[in-house]
């Protein structure tokens, strides 16, 4: 068990290393001259010192990097020269938001799939079982802007529902029905997504689960099928569902870029999609740095709590 | 095409299993024929009798189906229909350009790493799953962010690029299960050399595998496209794209529906046609054991 978390954390330390580097080296993939291209032609000589200083970008480019990943450690990504405002502390007030986002879209996804997949599997090719597969597999086709723009449609336009359109968003603090109002929409979004990918896995893991002799066994102590469901079939197919949702969890934070631009709520994606509107290049690459090592460290988390789930994992 | 399209070379796969494969169905036809008719919609947008998609009539605008605008107009007076087919161009080469590129890298590499083993295939799965940790959608917009300004070619590398680890995931699994059957050992023994191993034994094994996985890839690429252009990072306008139709209804949605409708269904049904050929061929093949 040691030894595996070692190893994977030796990896985790591998990729967000590499992570560094990439964000860092984004700004040189700006054409020409970044100092001019961050600032604009117009800026004082000043200014374009003060960000030389800040990025060092006048010794080579193993020392910047060395300079820049200096600030990073120590919670410097820098001050935005578009809102002079630093960029970790935009990015702490967007975080929160997604951070609700995702948790109400997977309770909403494992409420689902998880009593839906169960009654699928117990009879698999039965009439339930064909219409979720169907409906499920189509859903999968539909990217998640096209469901978010037709919710839109229906929901706060054609049926007029309050504060659920473009634009409603108001933050948890200052009224906490009007906020999650606002976030109905994207929320029923993001977790079809997830519910669609939970249901497929947790029924296929379940349909091979009822096979086994331990459930033959079950059902003929005559336990309840109940019981025999959750105690018995859930609890070895729960690891397929939970190494699942780490990836698909992860996957979500970039995900949710979408539904937040359409409906201007300030999370990391909005704020990252305002950014490069702006040309905010220092915002853009803080966003960057941040969602990417937070996409890798769900996924790292996930793969723990499946190796407690089920040990056999860590001693492969 | 006959009913069972390129069948492996080799008898002890093509034999006796082709009695047990499932029948393809006649939605797997219908998604065949309207994909079809999408890549030719495509290629002679300019020759069918379309309205210019970038010509603006004044005297509809914001205006639903007619007869004058089969699928009505949009804020400027553009012709949707037209629009649409137009459209499909940018999604038709993001998702065969960027193919090429990931399977034109990934391919070889999978097939190579499966086959060789050793060090090089090592070192080089590490490296693709390390680039394979994180979503591809955010390193794309990083990339496509700064390394402006945007074109459709800077968009298929990008694109293109993020999927190398996905096809080399799958390519060298699927390569795998396949070089460790008798059928290879014998060409080796028989002292066939590696190049001719890999062409004549691996790939004609390897590939329907491959086939159903491009379809499945086309259709991911595809979606990030429209993710990006939805999101106003791929193609600038005027040039219309499933994805920016839809981007471009984001502020109009009340007063016209339909510019957001009509692209939205127009790209559904091209994923959803592409997915059900692929997972069809998957079960055809029978490559469940092949983790896609």
């Amino acid at each position: 068990m040691a030894r595996y978390v070692a190893r994977r954390l030796a990896t985790l330390v591998g990729i967000v290393f590499v992570i560094s580097v990439g964000s860092f080296y984004l700004i040189h993939l700006l054409p020409g001259d970044p100092a001019t291209v961050i600032l604009g032609t117009g800026a004082s000589p000043a200014a374009r010192a003060a960000l030389y200083r800040q990025l060092g970008l006048n010794r080579p480019l193993v020392a910047q990097y060395l300079v820049w990943i200096g600030h990073v450690l120590h919670g410097n990504l820098g001050v935005s020269f578009i809102s002079q405002t630093p960029v970790l502390t935009t990015i702490r007030a967007a975080i929160p938001i997604d951070f609700e986002l995702i948790l109400i879209s997977q309770v909403i996804a494992f409420a689902g799939a998880v009593p839906l997949a169960m009654r699928a599997a117990r009879r698999p090719n039965g009439i339930l079982d064909r219409i979720l597969s169907a409906g499920s597999f189509t859903l999968l086709s539909i990217p998640p802007f096209i469901i978010i723009v037709l919710l839109v449609l229906l929901v706060s336009i054609k049926w007029g529902l309050a504060n659920t359109g473009p634009s409603s968003y108001v933050s948890l603090g200052s009224d906490w029905i009007v906020n999650l109002e606002s976030l109905a929409l994207p929320s029923i979004t993001l977790a079809v997504g997830s519910f669609v990918l939970y249901f497929r896995v947790l029924r296929a893991d379940l349909i091979t689960t009822l096979q086994e002799e331990f459930i033959t066994m079950a059902r003929s102590k005559g336990l309840r099928q109940r019981r025999i469901m959750w105690r018995h079939a859930f609890r070895p197919s729960s690891v397929a569902l939970l190494g699942t949702a780490g990836v698909n969890i992860g996957g979500l934070l970039a995900g949710g870029f979408v539904v937040e631009y359409l409906l201007s709520i300030p999370g990391l994606g909005y704020t990252l999609i305002a950014a490069i509107n702006s040309s905010d290049y220092l915002l853009v690459q803080g966003i960057v740095l941040v969602v990417s090592v937070g996409v890798v460290l769900i996924n790292f988390l996930f793969d723990f709590l499946t190796s407690i789930v089920d040990p056999r994992i860590s001693r492969e | 095409m006959s009913d069972r399209p390129t069948t492996p070379d080799a008898p002890e796969i093509g034999g006796d299993l082709a009695a047990a494969r499932p029948p393809l169905g006649p939605l797997f036809w219908i998604s065949v024929g309207w994909l079809g008719l999408n890549v030719l919609g495509a290629v002679l947008a300019n020759v069918l009798p379309l309205v210019n998609p970038l010509a603006q009539d004044y005297n509809f605008i914001n205006a639903g189906p007619s007869l004058h605008h089969w699928l009505g107009t949009d804020d400027l007076g553009r012709d949707i229909l037209s629009r649409i087919v137009f459209g499909s161009r940018v999604s038709l080469l993001v998702g065969s350009g960027s193919m090429v590129i990931g399977f034109g890298v990934g391919m070889p590499l999978g097939m190579l790493a499966a086959y060789r083993r050793g060090r090089f295939d090592a070192v080089v799965t590490a490296v693709m799953y390390v680039l394979l940790a994180f979503p591809a959608i955010i390193a794309v917009i990083a990339v496509l962010s700064f390394w402006t300004p945007r074109t459709l070619l800077k968009i298929i590398i990008v694109i293109g690029a993020a999927s190398i680890p996905l096809v080399y995931r799958v390519i060298r699994s699927a390569t795998l299960s396949i070089a460790t059957r008798e059928f290879v050992t014998v060409a080796q023994v028989q002292g066939a050399r590696d190049g001719r191993i890999i062409w004549r034994e691996l790939l004609p094994n390897v590939a329907p595998i491959a086939v159903s996985f491009l379809l499945v890839g086309v259709a991911t690429v595809v979606t990030l496209e429209g993710a990006l252009a939805f999101l106003g990072l791929s193609v600038n306008p005027p040039t219309p794209s499933w994805g920016n139709m839809i981007n471009e209804s984001r502020t109009i949605l009340s007063q016209n529906p339909w510019l957001a409708i009509f692209p939205s269904i127009a790209l559904g049904l091209f994923l959803l046609s592409l997915n059900y050929i692929g997972d069809r061929l998957r079960a055809h093949f029978d490559v469940t054991e092949v983790k896609l």
